[in-house]
């Protein structure tokens, strides 16, 4: 991300008005700096060379000041509800977009990685958008203000400002570039050594199984110190950028207040012209200073935003919007020579899969580990989008279909239920919203969960249910929906011989068609046909 | 902070900060001072002197001018430079410390969330030095050093100033950590709730957009977000309060060196140094509401690895231990033992002479790894005792026990060097060839002479380069060449497939030879037949 990102003002309101606001503020402050040093320039020269009265210049410079301040208050106030909106947006779209690309593009590391970045990392977006933007637009309009109101009472000093106020910039951006493999190497050193703090932690009880773990004290002080002296090395390279902008800032302020004093001597210059231009002079460097120093503490909230839009610009697979899908109570279902491969993989994950399913089969899947299985229920579900092939019904591609009404063709267990925060009832109702409490009950039943109460709690993830009973909460949530095809992915595990017989005879019984990634053999017998997924050959059970 | 004891620096790194902080203290220094020349040059030149007079201060500005960048780098590398001395000393302090706590008083919950903090909790040590405590004592001492020119030159214009930086210096440092540390109460809930949305959503995301579910959870989302939003922005009210009362209060100091100075009986341009002085302290006092700011997290962070470092220690080491037996007959009498308030186990009896194996099987939860720990002296028992050849553990040293019991777990540690310095630490100093010679009754020879570098192959972050087999093979080598007389095998094919697992452990007795050998599993079915014949139950 840039330090203002152009999709960020896109993407969230809140971000455009607080910028218009951030300017705004920003030309206010400005305007005040340069009342308040034309007013204490006033005040002492008044005082100095007529002996006038300060009183008048005292309150006026109160109010001032008061306004100052109140713009400080504004300021940090908007930032933060500024802050507030967009994190809320950007979290938002983010999830909604993470939806539309579906479970496997959210599968895996991503999955925790997104998570990280809705709840933490959203939020260094507050030090980006109360420290830095601010600091980004005062840079903008503050100099400026400040050099155009000093030229109009000394030329000779506004174009000092004008001709070392660029060369901040310049030489920031200079030493930056010159630094940049010095304070690399530095990170590197300091994770290094964090690395080997951890490893040392974590390893201790082994260490202490070796009578070992006593020498680590000192190992650790030795490894740090030896580290310690590399990244100094680098800091007293690294630190030139600061030097640097520090001493042009400073040197060019003693420049014109010399500059100033010898003028004054010389008749060239009134006193309270001087004043004026010896207090704007370092309101002039002040901003570009200070966006230098947050720059660092912005730097987390850019990388999340950089995150951001790495996700929002990830482009969604093309779907189709006709609403007419077939119904698959008489409609068969048929996949060609389907091939899918997962990014970063080069096996496919499925290789030219044919499977033909007819309205009210009980067709198993089988296959070794890996073979592909749950990527055939997958592709079903319009989760992954296959390489090749297609899966067709009724004459028409699956894919020409808007992915919400097909979906309702099939209700899917998954191989690890995703149960959500709620009741057994709560869940169960995901199938049908409006189902009755005798239907969750029966649904509960049918699926061999007829003990389960339907106001027991789930806890986080299920917790609060075994294994087995997430497994028949997330089968009664398939039954009671009205698709006509079951997906189910080992919908047996961890049930005894006896329980699994119950749930194939209460599958058969609602006569729907089934789909079952199957591993045992007592569910694979209970298929009309069982599928051999991972070597193409069809055999009839 | 009780914490003090842990980021303390040493001796020789004070003078380091003494330094820095004297560094800090001229830069800013030199930032006030060219203001206040510079002021005094000006109204002293309006009066057209000649310029011989104003040759000194011209030389003073201009040496301030260049003084702050370079002070500023002095204390810059200073600061750092002792800050990370600091931080070396202080994960050193926190290694020992550990190193008397792990593994038995580290294996709860919490501490096992705090152990994960850890590293970044410690890196805390920085910001402490580097970004609280510094700026602040030089804040703090430039301050203090203003006024006093101030007062000298006008002792009411002084008092004034004193006044505004006191409440600058106490007032809004409390002020923005009241209301930052408010503020993250009163959001802590709703960003909790948040965070539990978020994470739900995305573990559960097939099985919304599967069930066509998207717009409501998307709906309930957006709900529980909209309410940490609005109590965001309200909270937004307090923020920058802080940074205003510091804006006055400079700005205040300023006026009161123009009221009070205009009528005092003082030269003009001392006038202009009691007015212009004070507006160079915005910039001294400028890092002090984000410092107190960040003292909070601070203190949270520091405050974490404290109550990490507190466990109690699980063992308390004799106070002169006795000889180490020669004998290596284990016996367990009458054990009670547990964490807390818990028992995990009572009364529970063994003999397990030399050489012997004994298999020891159990539910997870039932006790097995804590008697390993009891074994290994790793934990103290509450009541019974173990003996070593009739010595009870309690009388030995927790480093003598351990010559004689070795252990391997379920996961083992696997350092993140080469194959060979992870063996060495068993046996330092060992020649190639007794390493070979343990890879391979570890039946992890093979495997190793096929790879490219050898013995000096990289293992990767937790062993990250090697299987889940070769992980636990390799460390059963290190076990081996550590040679110790009873070897613990605490579900060592856990996260094994029941093939390796099998396998493996059919390696490990023929391997361990006359050693004592105990095995504790809850799939005794993988251990080979003739290991069966002492088998234990624990319930």
């Amino acid at each position: 991300m840039k330090p203002l990102d152009p999709r960020l003002l896109r993407r969230a309101k809140a971000a455009r008005a607080f910028l218009a606001a951030s300017v705004l503020i920003g030309i206010a402050s400005g305007v005040l700096i340069i009342v308040q040093a034309v007013l204490l320039a006033k005040g002492i020269a008044g005082a100095v060379l007529h002996g006038e009265d300060v009183t008048g210049v005292a309150w006026a410079l109160a109010a001032v000041v008061a306004g100052r301040a109140a713009l400080m208050w504004v300021q940090e106030v908007v930032a933060q509800r500024a802050a507030a909106a967009v994190k809320s947006t950007l979290r938002r779209q983010v999830l909604e977009h993470a939806l539309k690309l579906g479970p496997v593009w959210l599968s895996g590391e991503r999955s925790s990685a997104l998570t990280t970045l809705l709840t933490k990392g959203l939020d260094d977006l507050d030090p980006y958008f109360a420290r830095y933007l601010p600091q980004l637009v005062l840079a903008a309009t503050v100099p400026a203000g400040v050099v155009g109101w000093m030229a109009t009472g000394d030329l000779i000093a506004a174009g000092t400002v004008v001709l070392t106020l660029p060369l901040i910039p310049i030489f920031m951006a200079l030493i930056g570039w010159a630094t940049q493999a010095h304070s690399r190497r530095r990170q590197q050193a300091l994770d290094v050594l964090a690395h080997h703090f951890t490893d040392v932690v974590t390893g201790l009880p082994t260490l202490k199984l070796f009578g070992r773990a006593k020498a680590q004290e000192d190992a650790v002080r030795r490894v740090t110190d030896r580290h310690r002296v590399a990244s100094m090395s680098s800091l007293r390279v690294a630190f030139l950028s600061s030097f640097a902008l520090e001493l042009l800032a400073s040197i060019s302020v003693a420049l014109v207040a010399v500059g100033v004093g010898l003028r004054l001597i010389e008749g060239h210059l009134g006193l309270q012209t001087a004043l004026m231009v010896l207090i704007l002079a370092p309101e002039a460097y002040l901003p570009l200073r200070q966006v230098g120093m947050h720059f660092h503490a912005s730097a987390d909230g850019v990388a999340a935003g950089e995150e951001v839009f790495r996700v929002l610009e990830t482009p969604l697979p093309e779907r189709g919007e006709r609403t007419d899908v077939p119904d698959l109570r008489s409609n068969t279902l048929q996949l060609f020579d389907v091939t899918v491969r997962y990014p970063g993989r080069s096996e496919p994950a499925l290789d030219g899969f044919d499977l033909e399913v007819r309205p009210g089969e009980v067709v198993a899947l089988s296959g070794a580990s890996g073979a592909g299985k749950s990527t055939v229920l997958a592709v079903l579900l319009g989760f992954v989008v296959p390489e090749r092939g297609v899966v067709v019904v009724g004459g028409s591609a699956a894919d020409e279909f808007d992915p919400k009404v097909w979906r309702r063709q099939f209700a899917w267990v998954p191989q690890r239920p995703g149960l959500r925060m709620g009741t057994v009832a709560d869940n169960v109702r995901l199938g049908r919203p409006a189902a009755s409490d005798d239907d969750v009950r029966l649904a509960l039943l049918a699926a061999g969960a007829g003990e389960v109460e339907l106001d027991k709690a789930v806890g986080e993830r299920g917790q609060l249910l075994s294994g087995g009973q997430q497994r028949r909460v997330a089968l009664a949530r398939a039954l009671i929906t009205e698709a006509p095809v079951l997906l189910l992915d080992e919908p047996t595990a961890g049930l005894d011989a006896e329980a699994e017989a119950t749930v194939v005879a209460g599958l058969r019984a609602t006569g729907r068609t089934v789909l079952m990634v199957a591993h045992r053999p007592a569910l694979i017998a209970a298929a009309d046909r069982n599928v051999v997924v991972g070597n193409r050959e069809l055999v009839p059970a | 902070m009780r914490a003090w004891a842990l980021v303390r620096p040493e001796r020789r790194v004070w003078w380091r900060m003494v330094l820095a902080l004297v560094a800090g203290v001229a830069a800013s220094g030199s930032a006030v001072a060219l203001l206040a020349t510079s002021a005094w040059l000006i109204t002293t030149a309006a009066a057209q002197p000649p310029v011989l007079i104003l040759l000194v201060p011209i030389v003073a500005v201009r040496a301030f001018g260049v003084g702050r960048g370079v002070f500023r780098y002095v204390e810059r590398l200073a600061g750092h430079d002792a800050a990370y001395r600091v931080l070396g000393e202080t994960r050193a302090r926190i290694t020992g410390r550990l190193e008397r706590i792990a593994p038995a008083g580290l294996s709860g919950r919490r501490q096992g969330d705090l152990l994960a903090r850890l590293v970044l909790d410690v890196d805390a040590v920085l910001d402490l030095w580097l970004r609280v405590l510094l700026p602040v004592a030089v804040a703090m001492v430039t301050a203090a050093a203003t006024v006093a020119l101030l007062a000298l030159l006008l002792p009411t214009a002084g008092a004034a100033v004193a006044v505004a930086v006191l409440i600058a210096c106490t007032v809004v440092p409390w002020l923005t950590a009241q209301t930052a540390a408010r503020a993250e109460r009163r959001l802590a809930g709703e960003r909790g709730d948040v965070a539990a949305a978020a994470t739900e959503t995305l573990l559960t995301a097939g099985d919304i957009v599967a069930f066509n579910a998207v717009d409501d959870v998307l709906a309930s989302f957006s709900a529980s977000d909209a309410r940490l939003a609005a109590a965001e922005r309200r909270s937004a009210w307090s923020a920058g309060l802080g940074g205003a009362l510091l804006v006055l209060c400079v700005g205040g100091a300023s006026i009161a060196g123009l009221v009070l100075g205009s009528t005092a009986n003082i030269t003009g341009a001392v006038f202009a140094v009691l007015v212009l002085t004070p507006l160079a302290l915005a910039d001294v006092l400028g890092g002090i509401p984000a410092a107190a700011q960040l003292a909070i997290r601070v203190r949270a962070a520091l405050g974490r690895v404290q109550e990490l470092v507190d466990a109690p220690e699980p063992v308390r080491e004799p106070a002169s231990a006795v000889a180490l037996p020669r004998g290596r007959d284990l016996e367990v009498k009458h054990l009670r033992v547990g964490y807390g308030d818990d028992d995990v186990l009572d009364g529970l009896s063994l003999d397990m002479p030399a050489g012997s194996r004994v298999v020891i099987t159990g539910a997870s939860g039932s006790g097995k790894s804590t008697l390993a720990a009891v074994l290994l002296r790793f934990l103290e028992p509450r009541g019974g005792e173990v003996l070593l050849d009739g010595v009870d553990l309690a009388s030995l040293e927790g480093d003598q026990v351990r010559s004689v019991v070795g252990l391997l777990t379920q996961e083992s540690h696997v350092f993140d060097t080469t194959i060979r310095e992870n063996l060495l630490l068993a046996h330092p100093g060992a020649s190639d060839l007794r390493l070979w010679r343990a890879l391979y009754l570890a039946r992890l020879g093979v495997f190793v002479e096929g790879l490219p570098d050898g013995l000096d192959t990289m293992v990767g972050e937790h062993g990250a380069r090697l299987s889940g087999g070769e992980r636990q093979r390799l460390a059963f080598a290190r076990l081996l060449l550590a040679n110790r007389d009873v070897l613990v095998l605490d579900e060592p094919t856990e996260h094994l497939d029941e093939e390796t697992g099998r396998a493996l452990l059919e390696d490990l007795f023929e391997a361990a030879g006359r050693r004592t050998v105990v095995l504790l599993t809850h799939r005794p079915e993988l251990a080979p037949a003739h290991a069966l014949r002492q088998s234990v139950r624990l319930t």
